[in-house]
């Protein structure tokens, strides 16, 4: 029992960050049908950014937090703005390589700026951990799942309540009938681009206490977070956060009661299963095309 | 007679011109190597030319059939005995028996799933390859592979190796331009413009979409048999989710549907890492970019790309 509980919480913080880089990916497929493989990047930078603004400079934990999200949300702008934007012919495949490309090079950066060395952060507060049922619960889980629902719904409220949110909803369910009415697109694709990115970060921020961070972190957490994303639908943000907290949870049992070695090929029998049996996903729409 | 044998035959000969001056005025071992390395890749990169460029499916994990031949070879070879020449067909039958169960029900799917569904499994091969540590030696990879022996004839001399993998290219290439050509060739290219007129034509689609990724998981098992019995020693890293990622760029890069695009693209991205070591801590950085670069401005390929130049060029002569 207190073993359960123990691997439960583990599981749901995972699951958690897991979560916020699964709606990092549904959010730009919704507006743009593209995957962006250069996603676990902006998590990678995030966790660095943290290393550099809240354990180097000092500053204090807020003023980091934004600063960071900012920074990689600059580069998810920048990214749009010359990469994506300026490709003549956008075929799936040449984008798909090109945020591969994207994501080599902002691992080169991170190379060039931080080092290839890891790094860690302290976490945010430092209580004792707390005891529930004899399991313990790290306070920085409590800081992860506190940031990540505070996004999930604040992105939740600007896509129900904004303006600008109906709009890039509009223009995700059809960009012409959208651009007809009066909606500029291209700003409403750049938008996503942001938040995407800034998701990322927002992962990255809240990982980098718990985890070594280094320039090649993002790959497998970008993965991971992709199947989540498919797992609970590809397009709907509540499905990416159920997919998120599902495949954390069950990583953590399948550590727990099966084998600690296979801990990564979890998410991925996971995502050949929802292939095979629900392409769309547990939360997506019943009939999907399947291309 | 022999004028046609010319005019048809044309880019066969400047190959095996190019391979065979090559091999005679190369004398470094390290060179050998690396033209042996591209060697493998065009066998890699063919293979996988055939599923994307003509029959438009996309694979993000065939890096996995690539291990499963460097692996298996590695372990009848070494752990068994076995000899290299007995250990050729065993690699290649498992790899096409993999890629049918694996086939089967992930061929199903198209587009972006279908690339996900690919990605999943080569994914959980690689970490396969990573924990099953009593047969695959786990992460710090498998050692002693013998070199490449057939019967009496012993391939250790780097001229040799060079000219077998070479030769083994050129056979792939012909054997694939013969595919192409075929009755089956142009029924997979219906299956890349539209699979629905194709079927409502009459083929067989899911039955030829496998067909093409059992070969193309058969040309990659082939190039990881080389590369196990070149280099003696393997590691799960050589055969994760960026070489799969590596291995379709060099198709898109060369240029889809094109055979000898996929020359192309594996001589680029196996030559660049070389020449980039040069910029040591900026490889990657450079890499990047040049990917990125080429995709936005050429985005059908270079072989294409080049055509196009060199049709608008004599267009306009200026």
């Amino acid at each position: 029992m207190q073993e359960l509980l123990q691997y439960l919480f583990s599981g749901i913080t995972n699951g958690a960050i897991y979560a916020v880089i699964a709606v990092g990916f549904a959010l730009l497929f919704n507006a743009t049908e593209l995957i962006n493989f250069a996603h676990g990047e902006f998590v990678m930078l995030g966790a660095l950014g943290m290393v550099t603004l809240y354990n180097g400079l000092g500053l204090p934990l807020a003023a980091a937090f934004l600063l960071t999200t900012l920074g990689v949300s600059a580069v998810g702008f920048l990214f749009e703005r010359f990469a994506i934007r300026t490709v003549k012919r956008p075929d799936a495949i040449v984008l798909v390589i090109i945020t591969v490309g994207a994501s080599i090079f902002l691992r080169g950066v991170a190379m060039l700026g931080w080092g290839k060395d890891a790094h860690s952060v302290a976490p945010f507060s430092d209580h004792p951990p707390l005891s529930i049922a004899g399991a313990n619960l790290l306070p920085q889980s409590l800081w992860i799942l506190t940031i990540v629902l505070g996004a999930v719904l604040g992105l939740h409220l600007f896509f129900t309540r904004s303006l600008t949110g109906k709009a890039m909803l509009a223009s995700a369910i059809s960009r012409r009938a959208a651009w007809l009415v009066g909606i500029p697109t291209g700003r409403m694709v750049q938008l996503a681009f942001v938040l995407s990115a800034a998701m990322g970060a927002v992962a990255g921020v809240i990982i980098a206490p718990i985890t070594m961070c280094s320039y090649d972190m993002g790959t497998l957490l970008g993965l991971k977070g992709f199947c989540a994303a498919m797992l609970g639908g590809l397009g709907s943000l509540w499905g990416g956060v159920l997919g998120g907290f599902l495949l954390g949870v069950l990583e953590a049992l399948g550590v727990g009661f099966l084998s600690s070695s296979l801990k990564d090929a979890i998410a991925f029998v996971l995502l050949l299963l929802i292939l095979y049996i629900r392409p769309a996903g547990l939360l997506g729409a019943r009939k999907v095309q399947r291309f | 007679m022999v004028a046609r044998f010319l005019r048809r035959n044309w880019a066969y000969l400047v190959f095996l011109g190019g391979v065979g001056v090559t091999g005679c005025l190369v004398q470094n071992a390290y060179y050998f190597q690396v033209l042996t390395f591209i060697g493998i890749n065009t066998l890699l990169a063919l293979g996988l030319n055939l599923l994307m460029g003509y029959a438009g499916q996309i694979s993000l994990g065939h890096a996995a059939f690539y291990g499963i031949g460097a692996y298996t070879t590695a372990v009848l070879t070494t752990t068994w005995g076995l000899s290299p020449g007995l250990a050729l067909p065993c690699a290649l039958a498992i790899a096409a028996l993999v890629a049918l169960v694996v086939g089967l029900p992930t061929l199903k799917l198209s587009g972006y799933y279908l690339g996900m569904g690919t990605l999943g499994f080569g994914m959980i091969v690689h970490i396969l390859l990573r924990e099953w540590t009593e047969v695959t030696g786990g992460a710090s990879g498998f050692i002693g592979i013998p070199p490449l022996q057939f019967g009496p004839i012993a391939f250790t001399d780097p001229r040799a190796y060079f000219y077998l993998v070479w030769a083994t290219v050129l056979l792939s290439f012909i054997l694939s331009h013969r595919l192409i050509r075929s009755r089956v060739g142009r029924a997979l290219r219906s299956i890349h413009d539209s699979e629905h007129a194709a079927r409502a034509v009459g083929v067989d689609t899911q039955r030829l979409k496998l067909q093409v990724f059992i070969f193309s998981a058969i040309l990659a098992a082939l190039g990881g048999f080389f590369y196990a019995h070149l280099i003696n020693f393997i590691s799960p890293d050589s055969f994760n989710f960026l070489v799969s990622v590596r291995m379709v760029t060099m198709v898109v890069i060369g240029g889809m549907a094109s055979v000898w695009g996929a020359l192309l693209g594996a001589c680029l991205l196996t030559l660049l890492p070389e020449w980039l070591h040069a910029f040591s801590d900026f490889e990657m950085l450079v890499y990047g970019l040049i990917l990125m670069l080429v995709m936005i401005l050429l985005p059908q390929g270079l072989t294409r790309g080049l055509l196009d130049a060199y049709e608008r060029s004599r267009k306009n002569p200026s």
